[in-house]
């Protein structure tokens, strides 16, 4: 995913009336990519939301507010912000790590991170979950200090950090790798030292790219259920998530509850991503 | 000036050792969990698991299915790049987020939109009935389910591509007498192929590993409606650690293939933006 | 053209006549039986071969028994049903209609040609001296049991403590609640489905005694020989009923109908009775039970139709949202 999420750091050229009917091919693309879109993603979603409609405004405010089902929500969206947060801090030390430094097996940890994405989440959930069980390679060591981490929200947000690391990373590293150069240039024309270039010049150009990376691994971290469910306790109102509620709810034939906490989630991803797509839209960064 | 670069030099020594121990104990170690575990009763028992007739069912069911989800994505993905990176309209914003979307939906809610649809008490369900065509628990069903959580993996990675390649060399194309077609295929294409591969690849590997969605609307028939993920969920939920590990491997191992292909394209596209610095 | 149309057609029906096609059955079960119809279709699959000449393919999908109720209700053909609870069946005939809505009547001993009860699994020579319900109160210890918003077996679980508390002397409903309140509070996770549990228990070493049905409890002494299980039989427990049902809406349209009751029927004939026996399940008829007297000591077993009024009552008294499993976690 190394060129995928960044917009910041592209050209965008504002083509004149007469330049946009200079290329053909909108209209066939866009009405296919509409269409597909229809189709593959509004049509399903809009079945999710009609759905939850069905409970009317009190029945999705019952729904919504029970203990357990704001418990979860709660679980769900914390332990999402905290997982981020993580990635966003060490996500961007292993970008920066790992395109300016060149060290002994980089080249292996930098194809490693896209791990989490092509690894099927159960596989990853159960590998996790014996890790750091009481008697896991690392839940052992971890337990003589008394931190335990299978079976707790603790090791849901660790679940979460293998789910949404390489969203921040690879959305920072090609911005980094444009940005290479102009530091080299900063540096040898302003005498300025390599922290004060971090700062000034380095993190505001990231910026957009770290906050997208960061939302998007949120928004994945939110509704991540296969690598969660094994490593979490799942004991209500202390380590339920909210995708196992939804599932709690199928099992009780409540299709129109679930699918509210479904709505609910989702509209909390989207009202994030939203603004920074169109954020990420209005920077407009040169390249060179 | 020794004394600064020295701390520089511990200042990077100490960035790194973090960076690989984090990456470490997320990453790798899992992986190798996965590795050994397959491996601890010997290559027997492992090839035994791989070789076993519901294994090799489910094998064929998920190349299957990654077989026809992953071209349809790519023609999407094209398509949706070349009118969001090659135009300015209202709303693009909206259209990217909305192709986004997918990403953030829990995959127990991918399956579900399906059941609601086209479930035998779903919108479509009695009209699916009465014309005898089966979409749920059976192929179309797993195949719309994984198109769906595989939305936009070619889609994002070509658009930020596009985009920074601008408008010019089809622009320059166009104005020497090519037609639409002729510049897609001459021009664009060669530029944005190493992006596309790469888009493809991660499609890919997601389409053959996805479980939360594909659990939903595949039925569970052993031999027939199970793909990879799914029959390790089975081995694991017969006790059979070690073929369940086994399988598992498979589906890391082609996670590491994709990676490794990866690595050799972008050291290709390095090469490549390189020469044409400097030409 | 038309002649090669005929032909074909007449040439396929010519192979129905001889009696040579393949017919499949689909069978959807639960977690706990795959072992079971592994060797069930095998012997079926034979005797119906020799009585009819026909070669019938017993297809299996297993899951969590409300995860396959919904995925029957949702259009999953199957032609029979094997769950851990009436009520998931019950589901099917309410909600789908493919059904009727008295099935339970049409198979001897309530449509379970097997039963099964709830027992404890314990470490090897029991450390922590767990006998009965009542010790799963002592300090410091762990208890592992599925989630009974998911499963099946954690259900009957749940049930089991419920009815013991409730059967002690000066027992109500409320000390049973506050009973399975306190049990509860030491179970240190939920996974989602008994084979789950088991996993944590008896694979990672997790927790002091597990809480799961008798056929699963020997399943896994036989699986997990590092440790050697032990099983305690409470003084109180439920008889756990998984019904069979044949889901004739399905069957009728397939045209599997008769073959799909002759495969139920043949679950209690001796022949599959014996097998049910060799995979630890508790055999409907007598005489294989006798034989395997040692192997299913007698208990206490209550009934849920005695004891809570019927599965529908018990989910909504105990499952359903706001039910008493919601309860005993909403004040800790």
């Amino acid at each position: 995913m190394s060129a995928v999420l960044s917009i910041s750091a592209v050209q965008l050229s504002a083509p004149s009336r007469r330049q946009r009917d200079v290329l053909p091919g909108l209209t066939l693309t866009l009405g296919w990519t509409l269409f597909w879109l229809a189709l593959i993603v509004l049509l399903p979603l809009g079945a999710l939301f009609g759905k939850a409609a069905t409970l009317g405004f009190d029945g999705l405010y019952d729904a919504l507010s029970a203990p357990r089902v704001r418990a979860a929500l709660a679980l769900s969206f914390s332990s999402a912000l905290i997982a981020a947060g993580v990635c966003a801090v060490f996500g961007l030390l292993i970008a920066w790590v790992l395109k300016r430094y060149r060290f002994p097996g980089r080249g292996l940890l930098d194809a490693l991170v896209d791990l989490p994405i092509a690894l099927p989440t159960a596989v990853a959930g159960i590998a996790l979950t014996a890790l750091y069980a009481p008697k896991g390679w690392l839940g052992a060591p971890l337990l003589e200090y008394g931190i335990k981490v299978a079976y707790t929200p603790l090791g849901i947000v660790v679940a979460l950090i293998f789910v949404g690391l390489p969203f921040v990373v690879r959305t920072l590293q090609p911005v980094l790798e444009e940005l290479e150069r102009e530091q080299e240039e900063a540096a040898a024309t302003l005498g300025a030292g390599p922290l004060r270039i971090f700062i000034k010049v380095t993190l505001p150009a990231l910026l957009p790219a770290w906050l997208t990376g960061t939302t998007l691994a949120f928004a994945r971290a939110v509704g991540e259920y296969g690598s969660v469910i094994f490593i979490a306790g799942n004991i209500p109102m202390v380590s339920e998530i909210a995708p196992l509620l939804i599932v709690s709810k199928l099992e009780q034939f409540d299709y129109a509850g679930a699918t509210a906490i479904a709505c609910a989630m989702l509209t909390v991803s989207f009202l994030l991503l939203l603004p920074l797509n169109w954020l990420q839209g209005r920077l407009v960064r040169p390249v060179h | 000036m020794r004394a600064h670069q020295l701390q520089h030099k511990l200042g990077k020594w100490l960035l790194i050792s973090i960076a690989v121990l984090f990456l470490g104990c997320f990453l790798l170690l899992p992986l190798v969990l996965v590795l050994v575990s397959a491996l601890s009763k010997g290559l027997d028992v492992y090839w035994a698991a791989l070789s076993e007739p519901d294994a090799l069912s489910a094998l064929q069911l998920t190349l299957l299915v990654a077989a026809i989800s992953v071209p349809l994505n790519l023609v999407f993905g094209v398509a949706a790049s070349w009118a969001i990176a090659k135009f300015q309209f209202r709303g693009r914003s909206l259209l990217i987020t909305l192709i986004d979307l997918p990403f953030a939906v829990s995959p127990v809610i991918s399956g579900l939109v399906f059941v609601l649809l086209f479930g035998a008490q779903g919108l479509f369900g009695p009209w699916l009935a009465e014309h005898d065509v089966r979409i749920l628990f059976a192929l179309p069903g797993i195949v719309l389910a994984t198109v769906f959580v595989t939305f936009p993996f070619v889609a994002r990675e070509l658009i930020p591509l596009m985009q920074a390649q601008g408008r010019d060399d089809e622009e320059a194309a166009l104005s020497l007498g090519a037609s639409g077609w002729q510049t897609f295929r001459r021009v664009t294409l060669p530029n944005i192929k190493w992006g596309l591969m790469y888009g493809v690849l991660l499609c890919n590997a997601r389409a053959m590993g996805e479980f939360g969605a594909v659990s939903v609307v595949s039925g569970h028939i052993r031999g027939r409606t199970n793909t990879l993920p799914l029959h390790v969920e089975i081995l694991y939920n017969e006790y059979q650690f070690v073929a369940a590990f086994a399988v598992a491997s498979v589906l890391a191992l082609l996670a590491l293939l994709t990676l490794i292909l990866k690595r050799i394209v972008e050291t290709r596209v390095a090469h490549s933006l390189n020469r044409g610095a400097h030409a | 053209m038309k002649t090669i149309l005929l032909l074909t057609l007449l040439s396929a029906m010519s192979f129905g006549a001889v009696g040579a096609e393949k017919i499949t059955l689909l069978n959807v079960s639960y977690d706990p039986t795959r072992e079971l119809f592994e060797d069930v279709n095998r012997a079926f699959a034979e005797d119906w071969r020799a009585k009819t000449g026909q070669i019938v393919d017993i297809e299996q999908s297993h899951g969590g028994s409300g995860k396959q109720s919904r995925s029957v209700i949702d259009g999953l053909e199957a032609d029979v049903v094997t769950l851990a609870l009436a009520y998931d069946i019950d589901a099917i005939a309410e909600k789908a209609t493919a059904l009727p809505a008295n099935w339970q009547q049409s198979l001897p001993n309530n449509s379970c040609p097997y039963t099964s009860t709830i027992v404890f699994l314990v470490r090897q020579g029991n450390p922590k001296a767990i006998r009965d319900w009542g010790d799963l109160g002592k300090p410091n210890i762990e208890v592992i049991t599925p989630n009974p918003k998911t499963s099946g077996g954690a259900r009957w679980n749940y049930l089991a403590a419920w009815a013991w508390a409730k059967n002690q002397p000066n027992g109500s409903d409320a000390s049973a609640e506050a009973f399975v309140k306190a049990l509860y509070a030491k179970v240190p996770m939920l996974d989602s489905g008994a084979r789950g549990s088991t996993t944590t228990f008896a694979q990672r070493g997790i927790g002091d005694v597990l809480l799961t049905w008798e056929n699963e409890a020997y399943l896994a002494q036989a699986q997990f020989t590092d440790d050697a299980l032990e099983i305690v039989r409470p003084t109180i427990s439920m008889l756990t009923e998984p019904p069979v049902a044949l889901i004739e809406r399905v069957a009728s349209r397939r045209g599997t109908r008769k073959i799909a009751e002759a495969y139920l029927r043949f679950l209690y004939t001796p022949r599959a009775q014996t097998l049910i026996a060799k995979h630890h399940f508790r055999p409907q008829s007598t005489e294989v039970l006798k034989d395997h007297a040692a192997h299913f000591p007698s208990m206490r077993m209550l009934s849920i139709d005695a004891e809570f009024g019927g599965w529908k009552k018990a989910q909504a008294d105990h499952f359903a949202e706001g039910g008493s499993f919601d309860r005993i976690y909403l004040v800790r």
